[in-house]
């Protein structure tokens, strides 16, 4: 009771450096909260992100522009497939499932992408999760100009069934650059929370065809999604298109090549968590420069509780509880930072890919980056704590002149 | 047995020139409990470091201080500390309240180093003194007179057996210091706690059966009777 009245005075009679110290914590432990989190969740999240498919094959290029063309809908696609070969791989013993996709147009900014109406009725994309339209949509007709929309890209482009639209050439929106067929909304899908929520899908031939685009071309797709019957059957078949073969690159498995992005980057990381770890250690040392500089300001209070029987233990221990107490109520806020930096991330990184993450996710940091900010301040009020530990208390009560 | 047993208590403090400067040097000394003196002697002979040495707060570089059986001189400081909180209460000239706290608060947390915080005991003190309707004030919001009557309560605070005062009437008026110095001397007859008051005002030093020169008590240490 001594200890925690100590301190909520002490708190409250330094109230606004109290208040700079702690919003000090708390943008640092919110700081370094996020850049963990948002790390790990976008790392699970990305390399997590396969779309319900085992592999990719594309034209002969690099696996990662593969996978992020065909699965995040990033990028540029390296080439095309023709259709022979897509009948060809699809075909195969080995593969259970095989959906072709066409990109190359884009309605303001949003790609369009080709299919065929079996990539909403046949895949998974998430295991035992498939798209769903919904209510009062339905899934486009092969052969027709109609559009189903991702639900972000509809929220938007603010698209809604019924309405029309003219499609773009190219991946970036370029006003001067528009089509002269007309899209019909037919659909709107339920969020999936995957890259699939902010693409227009369209019939494959719709996109194939499209007036502008070049004629020879027009039995070709962009790349091929592939569901394995085995995992081990995408040795063979890697075999197959990247050793023996030089015409295409058959990307397995698609988690590898994300996570191989994310290597490439792991230099970021680190510069990012030693920045954040950098602020925090600058913030414990704002309580150890808030405290100590209010050591003389106390003397006289500090040498009265000595001399009403406080042990200088009871002093040492009420100045580090002290800090202990500032560095709380930092984190206490720093949560509040923490979601809020989050949720603004969050936002951003699913307008750029359609990933979801979730700032309510749980995350071991939340508990050890508080218990961290919370020790280096204890150990930064160690310092203050000696000089009050040290208080001489017969000077501390001479009269002031 | 005396309550307070002092036997060739000495203080010396390093000049600024390098040199020792003696400021106690008594060869005996001793106050009964519940017994009232007051010590008078002009500022500068030392009065205050004579109370700090019985309350533990400065260690004497020699002598016996033996506090209710207890030899406080041979006791770490951690132990001098316990045996202040507990057996002994302090008035200070300027009072010493903490400013941040209530008057209740300041109270209460002269209790807690001590036997532990009573809250009832707390606001019967100062409803004895007279404060019963400002346990909640802060002591900026209170006259010199009633923060001189919360220094009271909280001396009183942990019922000691000795309640040392240093030129307590020092800051207030004629009138008051009237006031606070009978209310000082009645608390202690009525919680049964020593009183060993220093002042160099003759009016308060009058009012005592029981008076002693801290001058004097220094010189007849001395071989040849001779000043600090």
């Amino acid at each position: 009771m001594t200890l925690w009245l100590l301190v909520r005075r002490s708190l409250r009679q330094h109230l606004l450096s109290t208040i700079v110290t702690a919003l000090a914590i708390a943008l640092a432990g919110g700081l370094l909260m996020s850049v963990w989190a948002v790390k790990r969740q976008a790392h699970d999240t990305f390399t997590g992100q396969t779309g319900g498919w085992d592999a990719v094959l594309g034209a002969r290029g690099s696996k990662l522009q593969i996978v992020l063309n065909s699965i995040f809908h990033l990028e540029a696609s390296p080439g095309n497939v023709p259709w022979a070969d897509y009948l060809d791989l699809a075909s195969n013993r080995a593969v259970s499932l095989a959906i072709p996709i066409a990109v190359g147009d884009n309605y303001r900014g949003y790609r369009l992408v080709g299919t065929l109406t079996n990539y909403f009725t046949q895949a998974d994309y998430a295991p035992g999760k498939k798209f769903a339209v919904a209510p009062g949509g339905d899934i486009f007709a092969d052969g027709y100009r109609e559009a189903v929309v991702g639900s972000f890209a509809a929220q938007r482009l603010g698209l809604k069934v019924g309405d029309e639209f003219h499609p773009y050439h190219g991946l970036n929106f370029d006003p001067n650059a528009q089509h002269q067929e007309t899209y019909k909304v037919v659909g709107i899908l339920e969020p999936s929370n995957t890259p699939a929520d902010r693409v227009i899908w369209i019939p494959l031939a719709g996109l194939q065809n499209m007036s502008g685009h070049d004629p020879n071309s027009a039995n070709d797709v962009s790349a091929v999604l592939v569901k394995l019957r085995t995992p081990v059957a995408g040795k063979s078949l890697e075999l197959l298109y990247n050793r023996q073969g030089n015409r295409f690159t058959f990307a397995w498995p698609i988690a590898e090549q994300v996570a191989y992005l994310f290597e490439r980057f792991g230099w970021f990381d680190q510069v990012l968590t030693l920045v954040a770890w950098l602020v925090a250690l600058v913030a414990t040392g704002s309580v150890l420069a808030s405290i100590y500089n209010s050591m003389s300001a106390r003397k006289r209070d500090l040498a009265i509780l000595r001399a009403l029987g406080a042990r200088r233990g009871t002093i040492f221990g009420a100045i580090v509880f002290e800090a202990v107490a500032i560095a709380a109520l930092g984190m206490l806020i720093g949560f509040v930072i923490y979601f809020g930096v989050v949720s603004v991330v969050a936002a951003v990184i699913r307008a750029q890919t359609g990933v979801v993450l979730n700032p309510l996710a749980w995350d071991a940091v939340l508990v050890w980056a508080p218990a961290a900010m919370i020790a280096l301040s204890a150990l930064a009020g160690i310092v203050p704590a000696i000089k009050a530990y040290r208080t001489n208390v017969a000077e501390g009560l001479a009269p002031e002149s | 047995m005396a309550l307070l047993e002092i036997t060739d208590l000495r203080k010396s403090f390093t000049a600024p020139d390098g040199g020792k400067h003696e400021v106690v040097r008594i060869a005996r000394f001793a106050l009964e409990a519940k017994a009232q003196l007051a010590l008078s002697g002009p500022s500068g002979t030392g009065k205050t470091t004579f109370l700090h040495l019985i309350a533990g707060i400065l260690a004497p570089d020699a002598g016996r201080l033996v506090l209710d059986g207890v030899e406080m001189s041979a006791l770490p400081e951690s132990a001098r500390d316990r045996l202040r909180a507990t057996s002994i209460g302090y008035i200070f000239q300027t009072f010493n309240l903490l400013q941040g706290f209530t008057v209740l608060e300041n109270v209460l947390l002269g209790m807690s180093f001590g036997p532990g915080a009573d809250r009832a005991h707390a606001e019967a003190l100062l409803r004895r003194v007279g404060l019963g309707e400002r346990l909640n004030h802060f002591p900026r919001q209170l006259s010199t007179g009633q923060q001189q009557r919360v220094a009271v309560a909280r001396a009183l605070a942990n019922r000691p057996k000795l309640v040392l005062a240093d030129e307590p009437t020092g800051n207030l008026d004629t009138a008051n210091a009237r006031a606070s110095l009978a209310l000082i001397r009645e608390a202690c007859t009525e919680n049964g706690a020593a009183l060993l008051l220093v002042s160099h005002d003759p009016a308060v030093l009058a009012s005592f059966e029981s008076h002693a020169s801290l001058a004097e008590l220094n010189a007849a240490s001395r071989p040849n009777g001779g000043a600090l």
